[in-house]
């Protein structure tokens, strides 16, 4: 299969367009909020045809709905994919991902760069499917295929990894994968589609937290999964029984064989949303568009505002280091100026000097950052995550994943640089 | 290289033909040929399902024919739902026929491609399409396809009528 043709449209335009025709019925320019459960049919027919996938249209708001599918239009465009799946979270599309590639007993590998919350997921309460992941370091090309095994069945990382500032070598990874016909999932949560598409270089499935930069304000929870399109999932018979075998909550219907490349979108609501129910709320959705129409501009200045307070912490006495991929002598500075374009990120960590006690007096001294457990807010936001986001893990796995004692976590927002500086200043110094 | 066609011509097509004579068709429900010919239909399309291990039986209300020849027209388009090498002979037959069943359009469905037979077909004055789907095009170019969160590449701030 080939990868798509440069779409027609740049991507502020599909960013501000795609998925958004003006409504046909009122000629509403602006997305409605279709704040509604059921659909009417026109007959028994009409009923048949939706409920056996033959036709597209709405039945139930658990499975699509218009305000959603037009967020879902659009994520697939801007990321260069053929269809998305929209959920209530982040860790929901995680969850539906998986819930069509995995069997009982079936394992994946994952990098032990994650979110914290990811790890958690994966290596604690995905057991309960009998579902197993393989935690690899990601840098050691030899350590990935050595976690592969005969019951594997993806590879799953995050482009530029939360909190860490690692950025993962996607054509590396995307290449080990293919050797070993695997699909590959990258997170791209913390690029967006604006710094970094992980289908172009080479994955087959991108997760994002839409939560977080996407809807921009802090207002929204909401996850998605976008399909390449790319995967032949009946290469290997019997590796994904899930997507292409004769599905028996659907009448014996194999999904690759009827939908192609559009398989996994499908499987996404018509299984995966319809039978475990993580649907994103329209109301979600509308206000993630109205994020991702600003998207562009606000990332340029979360990057601008970045590298600013980075530079500034970077010369500050009483910081002992900073990890952020824009410095020049960040280990990963090469990697980022290869895979991310438009900036380096908004989120990165440093150390104070004094550790654990000196970090919290610092996120407890500050008066403009927020301090709270999210990021991709508009607002500038400061965290400890060893005692919050990555709390769950132990020692050594918060240190391999960028969250030890001494690291404080900012996501930088889009007010006056001088002022997040005059903040982070003042708190450093009392 | 797959071709590449415009979204103007690939509309134009399917809202001139009337009748499509769907060689390749299937019984089987979960069959991409059943699902492309149930959803034609209720488009407003007439299909007429081609199938010689079939012929003499009812697909969706319509009687399944063994070949183009058998086929009563007229009919505008041949969609062709077998692989890339069959291509050929259901072209040659549509040549053959296209003056007598009123044959303008042969669609080769999605996966499907086979250079030759279009640029005969062509020659012969008949209009080509391959490798995509006719349901999947309609959808698409209806912002039907959008409806389950699929790209269409569609861009427009223009008003359509309902
Ligand atoms: C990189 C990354 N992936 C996934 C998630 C989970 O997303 P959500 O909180 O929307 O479930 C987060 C949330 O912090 C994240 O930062």
């Amino acid at each position: 299969m080939t990868r798509r043709k440069t779409p027609e449209y740049g991507f502020e335009t599909r960013m501000v367009h795609a998925g958004a025709q003006p409504e046909p019925v009122t000629g509403a320019r602006q997305t409605p909020i279709f704040q509604n459960t059921s659909y009417v049919f026109h007959d028994a027919d009409d009923a048949a045809s939706l409920f056996n996938l033959q036709s597209f249209g709405f039945i139930y708001s658990r499975l699509t709905n218009p305000t959603v599918a037009v967020l879902e239009e659009r994520l697939a465009s801007l990321e260069g994919g053929r269809g998305t799946t929209c959920t209530a979270s982040g860790h929901s599309a995680q969850l539906l991902v998986f819930f069509a590639l995995m069997e009982p007993g079936d394992r994946f590998v994952a990098s032990n760069r994650l979110y914290g919350g990811s790890v958690t997921q994966f290596g604690k309460t995905f057991r309960k499917f009998d579902w197993q992941c393989d935690f690899a370091d990601f840098e050691d090309p030899e350590a990935i295929r050595t976690a592969i095994g005969p019951k594997t069945k993806a590879i799953f990382c995050e482009a530029l990894a939360n909190p860490g500032g690692v950025v993962t070598d996607l054509e590396a990874v995307a290449q080990i994968a293919r050797e070993a016909g695997l699909p590959l999932i990258v997170d791209n949560t913390m690029a967006t589609p604006f710094l970094c598409r992980p289908i172009e270089w080479g994955a087959d499935v991108v997760l994002h937290s839409t939560t977080k930069f996407l809807s921009g304000n802090g207002t929204s929870m909401g996850g998605a999964m976008v399909d390449s399109g790319l995967f032949d999932w009946s290469a290997v018979q019997d590796r994904f029984p899930g997507l292409a075998a004769p599905e028996p909550a659907y009448h014996g219907l194999n999904f690759h064989e009827s939908f192609g490349d559009m398989a996994l979108t499908m499987h996404g609501h018509a299984i995966g949303l319809r039978d475990l129910g993580p649907t994103m709320a329209p109301m979600n959705a509308f206000q993630t568009l109205l994020g991702i129409e600003s998207l562009a501009m606000r990332m340029r200045r979360h990057c601008e505002n970045a590298q600013i307070v980075a530079d500034f912490l970077d010369g500050h006495e009483r910081v002992a280091w900073v990890r952020y991929a824009g410095l020049r002598d960040n280990p990963y500075h090469a990697l980022a100026t290869k895979y991310l374009e438009n900036g380096f990120g908004s989120v990165f960590t440093f150390g104070v000097k004094g550790g654990y006690e000196a970090g919290l007096k610092v996120v407890e001294g500050c008066t403009l950052f927020s301090h709270l457990a999210n990021i991709g807010d508009a607002r500038s936001l400061i965290l400890h995550p060893a005692s919050t986001t990555h709390r769950q893990l132990t020692p050594e796995q918060r240190d391999v994943a960028g969250a030890g004692d001494d690291v404080i976590r900012l996501s930088i927002g889009v007010e006056t640089p001088e002022d997040l500086i005059r903040d982070l200043d003042h708190a450093l110094s009392s | 290289m797959p071709e590449i066609y415009a979204d103007s011509d690939i509309l134009r097509i399917l809202r001139s033909v009337k009748t499509i004579a769907l060689v390749g068709a299937s019984a089987k429900w979960q069959r991409p040929s059943y699902f492309a010919m149930k959803y034609l239909q209720t488009k407003g399309y007439r299909v007429l399902p081609i199938n010689p291990g079939l012929a003499g039986q009812e697909i969706l209300g319509e009687t399944v024919y063994a070949s183009l020849a058998d086929t009563p027209g007229p009919f505008e388009m041949v969609d062709v739902f077998r692989n890339s090498a069959a291509a050929m002979g259901v072209t040659e037959d549509a040549i053959a026929l296209a003056s007598e069943k009123g044959i303008r359009v042969i669609w080769m469905q999605l996966g499907v491609e086979n250079p030759e037979a279009a640029a005969l077909a062509r020659a012969a004055g008949l209009e080509v399409i391959m490798d995509r789907c006719p349901k999947i095009e309609f959808g698409r170019l209806n912002a039907e396809l959008s409806w389950g969160g699929f790209d269409s590449g569609v861009i427009t701030a223009r008003r359509r009528r309902v």
